[in-house]
């Protein structure tokens, strides 16, 4: 309730400190779908991968003692749920955007399923890195204390750009989404390479899951993700399917994100679950802006079914 | 192998219609016996599930019986459970009609419940049927326009409607909760914020003799309605026609933009009625109650019907029936509460997957061609 006016600066540092925490699985489900999407399917299903990667990761971090090890086992669960994304999608006449809204809700159900035994007690959490040696303020020192996995996904995203573009691996995966038939006539198998990038798309997701779960909110609750999986493939169209611009996406979200929190923390109340509902208004716009009925979108995967 | 390919295709006119009548009957029949054959297969990958659990499918099943038509309780239950359903599945099966994947049920509902309140507690004078039908209108409105927009995004400016349908989901939510808890909350509601109730003379009732509120019969007539307007007129045989090709109604000329606008809000209305009758047969005040997942599994529903409005009633009645039995399945068995979510998602998946078995049964088109 001190709105005097040392708080006003807060808010902006606030924002940015949770920016860089929010953005986190923002930027993970958003590099995993675009590997995904690049290879010309969409899996919306990433939403239940979250939350299953989330519960998973608390679990195993429980049970182990290591959230190292909780990380490694949301990324095998979220691969295990890519690879049935990605085996249904390949039977025939399968729609992958229905198949990944009952993955969805499949996933967020199992996860509350299993999870039940989890919500009570206290995983060991993820470390995080202080940058903030310099200065004396609380507020600074909250700011800027950054989560070694949010390092690791500013680290991934040109490492994607770079492999897209100069790998062979890279090469395969834009030939099967672009054109299928020229993957065929090339002599590679289309089915394959999609399931490969439907997996690795579910890793990242899985990874971006058990982060909620372990650094931020950083407990296991069935309402833990509202939304921010499915956000996160539709920041992959705005991003134009461009890594590097996925991580920037990803910080505007999770800035947009922080920023009901960070007001309520200097005492302003009014309007805070339209504030939270923020991510999502934004993308909402974001959409109408940037998508056009005349043309197809710039850098859009040709085989992706929702931009045909 | 050659036989069954050609029973696949629908055969030329020349052939006579005698064998056209087994092709439509062998459809009749694959359309029945696929979804029945999925729900099967998923009910036994549920019992393997809950067998890992340390639990007897068998004594699941036979609990899950119990607890939807068991008695003459848990059958009450699972139609009033139903309700719901019918309506929001409409949400999902209208707008699919000219091809599009909308899965904003839960907001459509969530923002009906919300607006029909706020009429009753404007209403709270006037005579019942004024306040009833004014509570409906504010409810249909509100969830049409609201899944209308879905709409109309994904018309004019190319934004997926099934990204913005689930965001307008979440935005609906927060709509709600910023109201009861602000604006809109009564000051009396203390621990759960609310909306000040309707009128206790405004609420609906039940069908004599049942504890089942009117909105069963109602959601069953509005799916009559659904099912005549997509399968028996020209407007509904126009959207089927754009659902199917969406070049072949652009050649003749439909009024695509139009067609989708209107199941887009026929669609959201469902959901917005649904939310109407939350209200004024269940909750009497707009609260976070109201996210209760209706519109989610109306989505299942949807798919499972393949989209047909007729088929909706018994899949929204079969899921009424197994969310129902849930709470027998907690209390008896000891499962977690989200079990039959779990069960909810292998069905999709497994309706889902089921698609490409379409034409592929070669007793049944057999059977059917020679019948």
């Amino acid at each position: 309730m001190n709105a005097g006016g040392i708080s006003w600066w807060i808010v902006p540092l606030a924002v940015l400190g949770g920016a860089i925490r929010v953005s986190t699985p923002f930027l993970f489900v958003s590099l995993g779908e675009c590997i995904t999407e690049k290879s010309g399917r969409i899996n919306l299903g990433l939403e239940g991968t979250l939350v299953m990667g989330a519960m998973s990761g608390y679990a195993v971090s429980y049970l182990s003692g290591s959230p190292w090890l909780g990380v490694l086992a949301a990324g095998l669960v979220g691969v295990a749920m890519g690879l049935l994304h990605g085996t249904i999608c390949s039977l025939p006449r399968v729609n992958d955007i229905a198949v990944g809204i009952a993955l969805m809700l499949f996933g967020v159900g199992l996860a509350d399923y299993l999870g039940k035994p989890f919500i009570q007690p206290a995983a060991p959490q993820l470390p995080s890195i202080d940058f903030a040696w310099w200065s004396t303020s609380p507020d600074v020192q909250n700011a800027l204390k950054i989560n070694e996995l949010f390092l690791i996904g500013v680290a991934l995203a040109p490492l994607l750009v770079w492999a897209f573009r100069a790998t062979r691996w890279g090469l395969i995966l834009r030939i099967v989404g672009e054109s299928a038939d020229a993957a065929r006539a090339l002599g590679y198998r289309v089915i394959p390479v999609r399931i490969i990038a439907t997996c690795t798309g579910g890793f990242l997701a899985g990874i971006g899951g058990s982060f909620l779960s372990l650094y931020y909110p950083g407990a296991w609750s069935e309402r833990i993700s509202s939304g921010q999986g499915i956000t996160a493939v539709a920041l992959v169209i705005f991003a134009r399917w461009n890594p590097k611009l996925c991580f920037y996406a990803a910080l505007l979200f999770g800035g947009a994100g922080a920023l009901g929190p960070s007001l309520q923390s200097v005492g302003i109340h009014g309007g805070y679950y339209l504030l939270n509902a923020a991510p999502y208004i934004l993308t909402l716009l974001i959409m109408i802006l940037t998508c056009s009925p005349k043309r197809v979108l710039v850098g859009a995967p040709a085989e992706l079914s929702i931009t045909k | 192998m050659v036989e069954e390919t050609a029973a696949a295709i629908p055969a030329p006119p020349a052939r006579g219609t005698r064998r056209l009548d087994a092709l439509v009957g062998a459809a009749a029949v694959e359309a029945v016996l696929v979804p029945v054959g999925a729900l099967v297969v998923s009910l036994l990958l549920f019992g393997i599930f809950v067998a890992l659990a340390g639990v007897s499918p068998l004594r699941v099943y036979g609990y899950m019986i119990k607890g939807s038509v068991g008695s003459w309780f848990s059958l009450q239950n699972s139609l009033t459970r139903a309700a719901p359903l019918i309506l929001t599945a409409l949400c999902t099966a209208l707008p699919a009609q000219v091809g599009l994947m909308i899965i904003g049920g839960e907001g459509a509902f969530v923002i009906g419940g919300l607006f029909a309140a706020m009429a009753g507690v404007a209403l709270l004078g006037a005579p019942a049927p004024v306040a009833l039908l004014g509570m409906a209108a504010a409810g249909i409105v509100a969830g049409g326009l609201w899944l209308a927009l879905a709409g109309a995004l994904r018309h004019w400016r190319g934004v997926n409607e099934t990204i913005s349908s689930l965001l307008l989901n979440y935005i609906a939510i927060a709509i709600l909760n910023q109201l009861v808890e602000g604006l809109f909350r009564d000051p009396h509601s203390l621990n759960k914020p609310s909306s000040p109730s309707i009128s206790y003379a405004h609420m609906i009732g039940t069908i004599p003799g049942t504890e089942i509120h009117w909105g069963l019969v109602v959601g069953i007539v509005v799916c009559l309605c659904a099912y005549v307007l997509v399968r028996h007129t020209t407007i509904g045989f126009a959207a089927r026609v754009t659902g199917g090709n969406l070049r072949a109604a652009r050649m003749v000329g439909l009024p695509i933009g139009r067609l989708v606008m209107l199941t887009c809000f026929l669609g959201g209305a469902a959901g917005g009625l649904a939310g109407m009758i939350e209200i004024a047969a269940v909750q009497e005040r707009a609260s976070a109650s109201l996210i209760a997942g209706y519109g989610y599994t109306g989505i299942l529903v949807a798919f499972l019907a393949r989209q047909n409005p007729l088929a909706i009633i018994p899949v929204a009645i079969l899921l009424g029936g197994i969310s129902a039995s849930g709470g027998l399945l907690q209390r008896d068995l000891g499962l977690p509460d989200a079990a039959t979510v779990v069960l909810q998602g292998i069905i999709f998946v497994c309706i889902l997957a089921s698609d490409s078995v379409y034409g592929r049964i070669p007793w049944g088109g057999r059977a059917a061609a020679s019948a």
